[in-house]
């Protein structure tokens, strides 16, 4: 057994950080203290991933390449450096939403907290696990503390709803995820994935692997919300507290992406024909269904919900086109860098569209689509930031999401295939259907007079919280850089794409 | 000026507008005035930075790329920061710079309601980079990302500061106001055209060559047409002709267009007349026939005949309107179905005959716009039965529309003249590899087009200007053109007169380039 320390700092300061803040709630100081130390424990579990990555050029630290520990189970290459920063970066922008949020309103905080980064932790341990013990159980312990959180408007009826929802949902799916692993146990013998992949490629595909790997798959599409498996989200979405349900969004489905993506390409790297097919199905139905919903909502954070289903299938839709391709490792790779930069990409505006909603419903008051009417009038900055993130989740350039959308293209045609011909055409045709309820709500924001009944005492009121405003702050620097300069976003995720096997 | 030609003129011209918008959005929202001078000086300066790139342009060299530069920029998927200009390109770069100024000058005192100039300023400015941007590039993907950006500042020209008639939605038989209609309208229309476009953009940078030697490079790419046959290239011709169509608008894609110019206030119609409409064209020119010259050959036929029906269809829709300016929007339809015509015979006459059309149609509708956006500030109707006898009101107004309408029905000694005729000249020896008899008969049609366009421009100079003003125009404000107006339209009628007089202003320009491209693409 060996312990790479270094290799473990991340998830050890994060650990440490997760019980601080508990014992924080217990001291004698204002509640917010435990999201300040939250804040500081994760952005310092930052700096050994830095220095994990620049270990080459550094004097003390040994260049090993990738960190394999646990015999192979878990590992520390250069796709979970990338993955692990992104989940700690998001739960710092989700923190920084969050403190202004609870502030407002009667919740418990520091329990808040502690659910948020134990949550987070279960993201890091999954970027780095290998075989399908620890990944489950990092994947629950993603899911785990979110249960909870979706239900922290205790007063309200929409949120208890949205917990229970979400509970018996995620119960089910981590059911069927299991029933799944096990039968892919039962019949290669192994859990770690690259013995996995080794046994299938000895043994071939037999009837219980296939069933084995189908519901494996299908139990990560729950996670990630693929439609048809995706009707717990809006209900869970608008239910829950905003903050929460960014959360949800952008780290939980991005946690559900990381283990898709590793059990995909790591496990059933040879059984391509098993699950390209699923998931090009996957894909194509989240697409257009999720858009399709998505045109007919009124409630900001619902439409959201459904926009987060649509952008979910463009995230699967590189791994869907190579269904019927001639596969070959370059291509694997590509789909994989693909879908790492829409992931990447996804999170800083999608962040930023929810952290935006944040600042204006404490503005409005009212969570419509209808009530965003004259924003552009009364406060132009933050109907400014709206269009920016909505137009990035539209995909318009110069704003981000147009290169998500490009990679996304380029990998489907770059397949080669006529399905992943086929996919690309459905994608840009969704693309188009999105501009037209993403642009509803820059419509109601800039183009609709001001009602009546928005008070002079709205009008002034410009106030935003000094954290949220820095969570805007980087969002919106990261929307507009990676869409200007995306080599800023190819660089992490080439980088990322080099996923190792952990033997 | 060693910067200047090294690709940091050129990025100066784009960019510099941008800055604008930037500085612009720093002003505090009280100082309209500053607001509107700083607008004014970037706008300026960028006039005149495109003025010094025209005269150090090698006109002996017309063909080839010139003042260009290439920066990496997303090495992951091959794209760079590729600009450049050439003969083909530089009348427009001008035209572009040259009507932002205008609309910025018309601007100063003329404010659609709601007000608002900062960011009314501010679009116009990010309207600019993305207009020249489009014209420079000479990469895909950059290409793109600039022909993306140009929908953003007129989608929200048209949604705030439209026209508030209430109308019914066809089909849907929703009631709402214009303005959201045309402006919704006009934005999904062009992101369908330009989505498929980018799939064929991809699809061309697979085919462009081994793992490891692929391009979005337009020059490179059009060196390597060879490689882009069989259906691969047609159906990636028809994916980018679709993108470029929706833009033109050739019929039957240009039902957005009457809706946006007529929903948009005056300076957006007169953007988008004026520039916007031939971001299109030029890809065509630029992107189609180099790149996929065979299957240019091939679609050449569909083409003419879709530019010719829009020609006569667009002339019949303009004499059933009763709305001055969307009389105007129809008859750009028209006009565009020249410049396509133009293209369609795949000749150097016809590729010159385009870019001057494109030129020609840019300063003449654009002033047509000015001037009825004017008028119906004025009048408070855009009714051409309500607004006769104007030329006795206004007469200087109505003298200039009289010359516009002249100028825009292709009389001879104003810029109108050349495009309509040179087109239809070169209908008449299309390509080699056309059928010629096919293009001579299109020729006769939109010969008869060319009547008709007379017909419905002379038959609105009748309405609007001519008889005796109605009584209801007793005793309202009704002052002739203003010094703003005087100052935005004079320009643009002296580039009328000179055009028209001298062509070679564009032609010397863009013919070298033209024979050059023809002849790559086509040998001989």
């Amino acid at each position: 057994m060996n312990f790479d320390y270094h290799a473990l700092l991340p998830e050890i300061i994060l650990a440490s950080t997760v019980m601080l803040v508990l014992v924080t709630d217990l001291l004698p100081v204002k509640k917010y203290w435990a999201a300040v130390v939250g804040i500081i424990g994760t952005s310092a579990a930052l700096v050994p991933l830095l220095t994990l990555t620049f270990c080459d050029s550094l004097d003390f630290c040994e260049a090993t390449g990738a960190r394999s520990m646990f015999s192979g189970t878990y590992v520390v290459d250069s796709f979970s450096l990338v993955l692990k920063g992104l989940f700690l970066v998001v739960a710092l922008v989700v923190l920084l939403m969050s403190i202004g949020y609870l502030e407002g309103g009667r919740f418990w905080q520091g329990e808040y907290y502690f659910l948020l980064l134990a949550s987070v932790l279960g993201a890091v341990v999954m970027a780095s696990s290998r075989d399908f013990i620890s990944m489950f159980v990092g994947l629950e312990l993603v899911t785990g503390p979110t249960f909870l959180m979706a239900g922290w408007r205790k007063g309200d009826d929409r949120s208890n709803e949205a917990a229970l929802k979400y509970f018996i949902i995620g119960v089910i799916s981590a059911a069927i995820l299991l029933f799944g692993i096990s039968l892919v146990y039962g019949v290669t013998g192994q859990l770690r994935f690259a013995d996995v992949a080794a046994a299938i490629a000895v043994r071939g595909e037999s009837p219980l692997l296939t069933i084995g790997v189908i519901f494996t798959i299908l139990g990560f599409a729950f996670k990630v919300s693929a439609a048809p498996f995706h009707f717990w989200t809006p209900d869970t979405y608008e239910g829950a507290p905003t903050p929460v349900t960014a959360y949800l969004a952008v780290g939980s489905k991005a946690a559900g992406f990381v283990g898709l993506l590793t059990v995909a390409y790591v496990a059933f790297g040879s059984t391509r024909g098993l699950w390209a097919g699923l998931i090009w199905v996957l894909a194509a139905t989240s697409m257009t269904l999720g858009n399709v919903v998505a045109l007919k909502q009124t409630n900001i954070v619902r439409m959201l919900g459904y926009s987060s289903i649509a952008q979910g299938g463009f995230m699967l839709v590189p791994f869907g086109a190579l269904a019927g391709a001639d596969v070959t490792p370059d291509m694997l790779q590509k789909a994989f860098f693909a879908t790492v930069t829409y992931v990447l990409i996804y999170a800083a505006m999608n962040l930023g569209a929810f952290a935006t909603i944040i600042a204006i419903s404490n503005r409005i008051k009212s969570g419509e689509i209808r009530a965003l009417a004259g924003l552009g009038v009364y406060a132009p900055g933050l109907a400014g930031l709206l269009a920016i993130f909505f137009f990035s989740l539209a995909g318009i350039p110069p704003v981000a999401g147009w290169f998500a959308k490009l990679a996304m293209f380029n990998s489907a045609i770059g397949s080669g295939s006529g399905w992943g011909l086929a996919l690309a055409i459905i994608a840009a045709l969704n693309a188009v259907v999105a501009f037209a309820y993403y642009g509803k709500i820059v419509k109601s924001a800039w183009f609709d007079a001001v009602p009546d009944d928005v008070s002079d005492a709205m009008k002034a009121d410009t106030k935003v919280a000094p954290s949220l405003m820095l969570a805007l702050g980087i969002t919106f620097v990261g929307t507009i850089a990676f869409g200007v300069f995306p080599s800023l976003v190819t660089g992490l995720s080439e980088f990322a794409s080099s996923l190792s096997s952990g033997l | 000026m060693g910067w200047f030609e090294s690709g940091w003129g050129i990025s100066l011209i784009v960019f510099l507008p941008l800055v604008g918008a930037v500085v612009v959005l720093a002003v505090p929202k009280a100082q309209e005035e500053l607001q509107k001078a700083v607008a004014l000086v970037f706008a300026l300066v960028t006039f005149g930075l495109s003025i010094v790139l025209a005269i150090q342009f090698d006109y002996g060299a017309s063909e080839k790329i010139q003042f260009g530069t290439s920066r990496e920029w997303i090495s992951a998927i091959g794209s760079n920061y590729t600009v450049g200009v050439d003969g083909i390109s530089l009348p427009l770069i001008v035209l572009s710079t040259f009507i932002t100024v205008l609309a910025i000058v018309y601007s100063w005192d003329h404010w659609p309601e709601p007000h608002n100039p900062k960011m009314f300023l501010m679009l116009i400015l990010v309207l600019a980079t993305g207009m020249v941007g489009t014209f420079v590039a000479l990469d895909l993907i950059l290409f793109f990302v600039f022909f993306e950006v140009v929908l953003l500042p007129m989608y929200f020209m048209i949604g705030i500061w439209g026209d508030r008639t209430e109308i019914r939605i066809p089909v849907i038989g929703k009631v709402t106001e214009m303005r959201l209609y045309a402006s919704i309208k006009f934005f999904l229309f062009t992101l369908f055209g330009s989505a498929f476009m980018l799939l064929g953009f991809i699809a061309l940078y697979f085919r462009s060559g081994p793992a490891g030697d692929r391009t979005f490079d337009m020059v490179e790419l059009a060196a390597r047409s060879d490689l882009f046959t069989g259906s691969f290239a047609f159906w990636v011709f028809a994916a980018l002709a679709l993108g470029f169509a929706v833009k033109v608008p050739i019929f039957p894609f240009h039902t957005w267009l009457p809706d946006a110019h007529t929903a948009a206030p005056t300076v957006g119609s007169v953007l988008l007349a004026a520039v916007l409409l031939k971001l299109g064209t030029y890809a065509f020119i630029r992107i189609s026939i180099p790149i996929l010259p065979q299957e240019a050959l091939n679609w050449a036929p569909a083409i003419g005949i879709l530019a010719v029906i829009g020609i006569i269809y667009a002339s019949l829709a303009c004499l059933a309107q009763t709305d001055m300016k969307r009389l105007i929007a129809f008859s750009s339809v028209g006009h565009m179905g020249f410049v396509m015509l133009g293209i369609a015979t795949m000749t150097s006459i016809g590729l010159n005959a385009a870019i001057i059309g494109m030129v020609a149609h840019g300063v003449i509708t654009g002033l047509m716009f000015f001037i009825a956006g004017s008028m119906s500030h004025r009048y408070h109707t855009r009714e051409m039965s309500r607004l006769g006898g104007n030329q006795k009101l206004m007469p200087i107004m109505g003298a200039m529309l009289g010359l516009s309408a002249m100028a825009s029905l292709g009389l001879p000694g104003l810029a109108g003249f050349w495009g309509e005729f040179m087109a239809l000249l070169a209908a008449f020896t299309p390509n080699a590899a056309l059928n010629a008899g096919l293009f001579r008969t299109l020729m006769v049609i939109g010969a008869v087009g060319t009547v008709l366009t007379a017909g419905y421009l002379l038959w609105m100079m009748q309405k609007v200007n001519f008889g005796e003003p109605r009584e209801s125009w007793d005793g309202v404000d009704l002052h002739d053109v203003d010094k703003f107006e005087m100052m935005a339209w004079v320009p643009l009628i002296v580039s009328i007169i000179a055009i028209g007089v001298y062509p070679r202003i564009v032609t010397g320009a863009t013919n070298g380039a033209v024979v050059e491209l023809i002849k790559n693409a086509f040998g001989g």
